[in-house]
């Protein structure tokens, strides 16, 4: 294949996980692989071209407007000018998404989603995407004309330098945005959080219904912090308006794969399993037997949380 | 103020059915409910009409076998009307198809606001939304988790990876909005009642000036090459706590030299 490019975010000059780990896999499918920055190219440039980019084209500073369109027609417009990769690579993130999409319509193109996997078969991408909670994959090959779309979950792949120099930065003028452009960030604030981010955390505990009531949710973040890692949430107690939709594991929230993952009072449902399957260890609690969650424990407990949690809490606070 | 609100009808997630082996998309032959993600929009748009003191909440919705079940859920929560856009041609529409019919059934409503989740609880593709407002020609703005109007504008909490940004954006504009952020009403007795008798707008894709071979399964432009099972995890040892099962998990975690 010939040219990929990867949709690449970043914060406080430092790139996105995610963004390294599409890079990664795009240098093992492409020949020539180049990433595509909504905001300033030369903080980034460095970093990107060490994980592989030999380009970096870069919008410019977005000021308060939102990545989505402002992006999605820079590409576009590159795209008219006689740019043509045959694939563009987005994470699953908040901007992510909304780029890709714009660009969808904008290539009159589909979006590949939810991608776990991305192969190459008779020249043209494969990307394979786990339905039913993971128990089954389905792999959608591109077969439009012009460029593939690939919207893939962060973890997928792992990053991995390749020792290169820093890319160069080439300008990628965003056109006129009219109305599509006119919603403009006011303010920005970042919610308080100690400890580890929920996806990078080695250690992750997270609560579910079985807690019985919002106020049990504090046991979930003792243990958690007790263990060094970061309180999570199945999707029942986040909709229930326990905890915030940030701390949400599972096929709506985020995708994890700690070290060790324990289960609080989460039966498993499929929606969540999708979000956690790929942890290495997983400790289960839960008071039903047939909870489907102790199908993928490593270490499933049949008892009530109540009774389980404040004893371990208190075993782990007298070793430390 | 105009509200639409896009739901999605789907299987019931606690029987999601399984994969066509000939088409190699979802089984839809089974009665639809309202997906859950849509019931959260819906509430958010109830709550903005009642502010305004004026307006319509108008329900959008696309389905290829004439299914109102879902749409009947929200129009008891209180909505004031729907459209179901319903076609046989609409078998196997990918996103991007969906968002040409919804965009162009939206067209039809006026709206000031359209809400749509961000994603559906059974495709999940996450891209509609944007994909409705690239099409419309309007801003937007996703993954909200408060909307406030604000004379021609609303004022959007938007989720972000530290926190959360505060957008304003001039209407008409598209937002998606997340689960869990408003508490969806439950229907009365009453509104239930008065559901049967609210308009439901159904209309075919002809009527909306879309072309079949944009919808579908031509439409899609990608073709899926292969359906098989995941690798299972293996499941472990499982005990059941005598009133010590925290040592066990104590034991195991010195082993793995968490603790």
């Amino acid at each position: 294949m010939g040219t990929i490019w990867v949709y690449a975010e970043a914060s406080g000059g430092q790139v996105a996980s995610i963004s390294l780990e599409l890079l990664a896999r795009a240098r093992e499918l492409a020949d020539t692989v180049e990433a595509v920055v909504g905001g300033e190219g030369e903080p980034v440039a460095a970093e990107l071209g060490a994980h592989g980019a030999t380009t970096v084209h870069a919008t410019g500073d977005l000021g308060d407007g939102l990545a989505g369109p402002a992006v999605a027609s820079a590409i576009a417009a590159a795209i008219e000018g006689g740019a043509a990769p045959d694939a563009v690579l987005f994470g699953t993130t908040y901007d992510g998404r909304d780029v890709a999409g714009r660009l969808s319509v904008k290539l009159s193109v589909p979006v590949i989603t939810n991608i776990v996997e991305l192969d190459q078969a008779d020249g043209s991408l494969v990307g394979t995407e786990p339905v039913f909670g993971g128990t089954v994959n389905v792999s959608t090959r591109f077969n439009g004309s012009g460029v593939g779309l690939f919207l893939v979950r962060p973890k997928s792949f792992a990053a991995e330098e390749s020792g290169g120099g820093p890319a160069a930065v080439s300008a990628l003028p965003v056109p006129d945005l009219g109305a599509t452009g006119a919603a403009r960030v006011v303010d920005r604030f970042a919610e308080e959080s100690t400890g580890p981010k929920l996806d990078e955390a080695g250690v992750v505990v997270s609560g579910g219904r079985g807690l019985g009531e919002a106020e049990k949710y504090s046991m979930i973040e003792d243990l958690a912090k007790l263990l060094g890692g970061a309180a999570g949430a199945s999707r029942a107690i986040v909709d229930a308006g326990w905890v915030p939709y940030s701390h949400q594991v599972g096929q709506t929230g985020k995708v994890v794969k700690p070290d060790v993952y324990v289960a609080c009072g989460i039966s498993g449902a499929t929606q969540h399993m999708v979000g956690m399957k790929g942890s290495k260890n997983i400790i289960a609690i839960n008071k039903d037997a047939e909870a489907p969650i102790f199908g993928i424990a490593d270490l499933g407990v049949v008892g009530d949380v109540h009774k389980v949690l404040p004893k371990l809490i208190e075993a782990l606070q007298a070793r430390s | 103020m105009d509200i639409v609100v896009c739901v999605k009808q789907i299987p019931d997630p606690a029987d999601p059915g399984e994969l066509d082996p000939d088409t190699k998309t979802l089984k839809r032959d089974m009665k639809l409910i309202m997906d859950e993600s849509d019931s959260y929009g819906v509430e958010m748009a109830l709550q903005l009409r009642d502010a305004a003191g004026e307006g319509e909440v108008t329900l959008v919705s696309m389905a290829p076998n004439e299914e109102v079940n879902g749409l009947r859920s929200a129009l008891a929560m209180g909505a004031d009307k729907a459209i179901l856009v319903s076609d046989e041609a609409l078998a196997g529409t990918d996103a991007l198809g969906t968002a040409r019919v919804l965009a162009a059934a939206i067209g039809r409503a006026q709206a000031d606001l359209i809400l749509a989740a961000t994603e559906s609880s059974d495709g999940y593709t996450g891209t509609v939304p944007e994909q409705v407002a690239e099409l419309m020609g309007l801003p937007s703005v996703t993954f909200a988790k408060e909307i406030q109007a604000d004379g021609g504008e609303v004022l959007v909490k938007r989720q972000t990876e530290a926190g959360y940004d505060e957008v304003r954006c001039p209407l008409p504009a598209v937002v998606s909005v997340t689960a869990g952020v408003v508490e969806p009403r439950y229907p009365s007795f009453k509104g239930i009642m008065a559901a049967k008798s609210k308009p439901m707008d159904q209309v075919g894709i002809a009527d909306l000036g879309v072309s079949p071979d944009q919808v579908g399964w031509a439409g899609g432009g990608q073709e899926i090459t292969d359906v098989s099972p995941a690798p299972e995890r293996e499941a472990g040892e499982i005990i059941t706590d005598e009133g010590d099962a925290h040592e066990r998990i104590v034991a195991l975690l010195e082993e793995l030299r968490i603790v």
